[in-house]
């Protein structure tokens, strides 16, 4: 009994640890940017002047630049990573699941670095072809406008969704496997095809595979180097996937070992800041989504799963 | 891998040993002038084996903050310290130019293989975005006989804060007003047009990769990656090409009216033979140092790198400071406040 309690308030202490250590972060990056928080105020958030000669500077060409290219990784990466997680962990023949999960565990480990070398020397000639490839009725659109640089932000999101796939793909394979045998059975039994099998499989593991995808989103956000070698650095917001951009992370890699004055570093560390409520408010909001799904999904479930446990 | 374990125990054991009479002095700042600082420190361990000097190249702003925190002895800088800044510091900080480095322009236009030749007006004009196109007239009335296309100019710059970024558009601010007020000068500034490599390696990538683009990358940096550059008209109307003789040139020419302080910029400079893009790099030191014995020794090491280490200085691509500011930097030295 005595131990238990040492062993309840140890780890108890390792929790709050955890909590002290969010918190100390928030305070510490409030009290470094004190200066440009009291000067710019909220217009911080919404200004797109980034100007350190003339002590001007505004958050919101790095907040849209980061927020565009992490939902674009997702948007490319989320299906990709998905389709993988269920080949291997559902159709692919056992002689290549070994080597297929090392090479996706492989991806995961490359320095991000290296990604970016590659973006620079492959993927950014790549895009600027086919850039330059597009008729000129296409590259009026909106979303194509811009001179054919190849950096830009498709390069950036190309590049993200790369970095994620391995991530997402991994726990959503972890997920599947974890999906009761029973439920397979269940449905066969009911005479579903293989698709419709894996369909229900999916549907059961949908918040772990939620949480998989977002877990990605979130390795996208902060994500700095390779970004910084593909985006263009250039702080400005625009719809265009062909606009050389700028991120949060890296406007603070880049500027942040020059910065000599007070409020440039301030307005710099201000951004680090940004960063970090902005991460707080996504992950906030994806365990708020994984928590009604799993909500709705145990209301809906329960009188189905109870047999099942009894079986078991 | 035991004996892998022993080595590093005796290297350990060795070091630990040495340190009681080893000298340690540790600095921080620029990373333009990285390269020929750990040669010298390396250079000047082999004939005093006592002292050891540890460079960290984190950049010219964090070398100044360092200096400033005090937490290294010595800094280093591309750009002069601000007098806001000197003002701010504890102590009375002094510049020391050690080497001469050069910024010049590269670009990639297909078919185009002869040196170009660019005036300050023009390659203002092309980073402020209002020259657009290769066969701008102000272009090809430069380069006559050469042809220049229609295709429109991408103009790759620096994203981060650097050195080569300050020499750059202090260069730019002197010839053009108007750069000046829309611009104006820092290691990092808000670029009217173009897109930002991080680095110079990624700078003479895109460029390279990139037909009908100019970027700008240190010589040094050119002529370890044999890269073709343009040749930039000076003061006294020459186009003038980067050499080690052309930057060193400009700091001649700036000697004869040097301030005390050595807080100066040599772009621009007057004189025949000049390269206009060059600059000085510094070394900062407190005038009077806290730690006595260490002042000593960093006193030594500064009068064997501005005389007996210029001599590395060509070989790694920067220009050697001429005679006139060396003389002048000794007299400086001497007054460091050693006790």
């Amino acid at each position: 009994m005595k131990k238990d309690l040492g062993f309840r308030i140890g780890t108890g202490v390792f929790g709050l640890l955890l909590i002290l250590v969010v918190v100390g972060i928030g305070f510490e990056l409030t009290r470094q940017s004190l200066l440009s928080i009291q000067k710019f105020g909220l217009n911080f958030w919404r200004t797109e002047i980034w100007d350190p000669v003339a002590g001007e500077f505004g958050a919101f060409p790095f907040i849209w630049g980061t927020l565009y290219s992490s939902i674009l990784a997702l948007l490319i990466a989320a299906p990709i990573a998905i389709g993988i997680a269920v080949f291997i962990a559902e159709l692919c023949p056992a002689r290549l699941k070994q080597p297929l999960v090392f090479l996706t565990e492989l991806l995961a480990a490359i320095p991000s670095v290296v990604y970016g070398l590659w973006g620079i020397f492959v993927l950014v000639p790549t895009v600027r072809s086919l850039e330059t490839s597009l008729p000129d009725s296409i590259r009026a659109w909106a979303l194509f406008k811009g001179p054919p640089v190849g950096l830009g932000m498709l390069a950036a999101g190309l590049i993200l969704a790369i970095m994620v796939i391995p991530f997402t793909a991994s726990i959503a394979r972890e997920v599947l496997k974890s999906v009761p045998i029973a439920q397979r059975e269940a449905a066969y039994a009911l005479g579903a095809t293989r698709f419709e099998a894996i369909s229900a499989a999916l549907f059961y593991a949908r918040t772990g595979i939620v949480g998989a995808v977002m877990l990605g989103f979130g390795r996208a956000l902060g994500e700095t180097m390779a970004v910084t070698m593909v985006i263009g650095n250039t702080p400005q917001a625009r719809v265009s996937l062909f606009a050389p951009q700028y991120t949060m992370a890296a406007v603070i890699a880049n500027e942040f070992s020059e910065a000599a004055d007070e409020l440039y570093l301030h307005a710099l560390i201000e951004i680090g800041l940004v960063l970090f409520i902005i991460t707080l408010i996504v992950n906030s909001l994806s365990r708020l989504l994984i928590w009604t799904m799993g909500h709705g999904a145990r209301k809906a479930a329960a009188p189905a799963a109870e047999p099942q446990a009894a079986a078991a | 891998m035991k004996k892998i374990l022993l080595v590093f125990g005796c290297v350990v054991g060795l070091v630990g040993g040495l340190a009681a009479q080893t000298m340690k002095i540790t600095g921080a700042g620029a990373t333009f002038p990285y390269p020929i600082y750990s040669k010298w420190f390396a250079e000047y361990n082999k004939l005093h084996s006592n002292v050891e000097i540890n460079y960290q190249s984190l950049g010219s702003g964090a070398g100044i903050q360092q200096l400033r925190a005090q937490t290294v002895f010595f800094g280093a800088t591309d750009g002069p310290m601000t007098s806001q800044q000197l003002q701010d510091a504890p102590g009375r900080i002094l510049h020391f130019p050690t080497v001469l480095g050069a910024v010049v322009p590269i670009f990639n236009i297909p078919n185009v293989k002869t040196e170009l030749k660019f005036t300050g007006q023009v390659l203002a004009d092309i980073y402020l975005g209002k020259i657009t196109k290769w066969n701008d007239p102000a272009l090809t009335k430069l380069n006559t006989g050469v042809t220049l296309p229609g295709s429109d100019i991408t103009v790759v710059h620096r994203s981060e804060g650097s050195g080569t970024t300050y020499i750059w558009v202090d260069y730019l601010s002197k010839i053009s007003p108007e750069f000046k007020s829309k611009v104006g000068v820092n290691t990092s500034v808000n670029w009217p047009t173009g897109v930002g490599g991080k680095g110079n390696e990624s700078v003479s990538g895109l460029v390279s990769q990139t037909p009908g683009s100019i970027g700008y990358v240190e010589l040094i940096y050119a002529l370890q990656n044999k890269i073709s550059y343009g040749s930039v008209q000076n003061m006294a109307g020459e186009f003038s090409s980067a050499t080690v003789a052309s930057v060193t040139a400009a700091a001649a020419a700036a000697a004869a009216q040097m301030p005390a302080d050595f807080r100066v910029s040599i772009t621009n400079a007057p004189g025949k033979g000049v390269y206009p893009i060059s600059s000085f790099t510094w070394i900062l030191l407190y005038e009077a140092p806290k730690d006595k014995a260490q002042a000593k020794v960093m006193m030594d090491f500064m009068k064997w790198a501005l005389t007996d280490g210029q001599k590395f200085a060509p070989e790694l691509g920067y220009a050697p400071l001429p005679e006139a500011v060396v003389k002048l930097e000794m007299a400086a030295l001497a007054k460091l406040k050693l006790t």
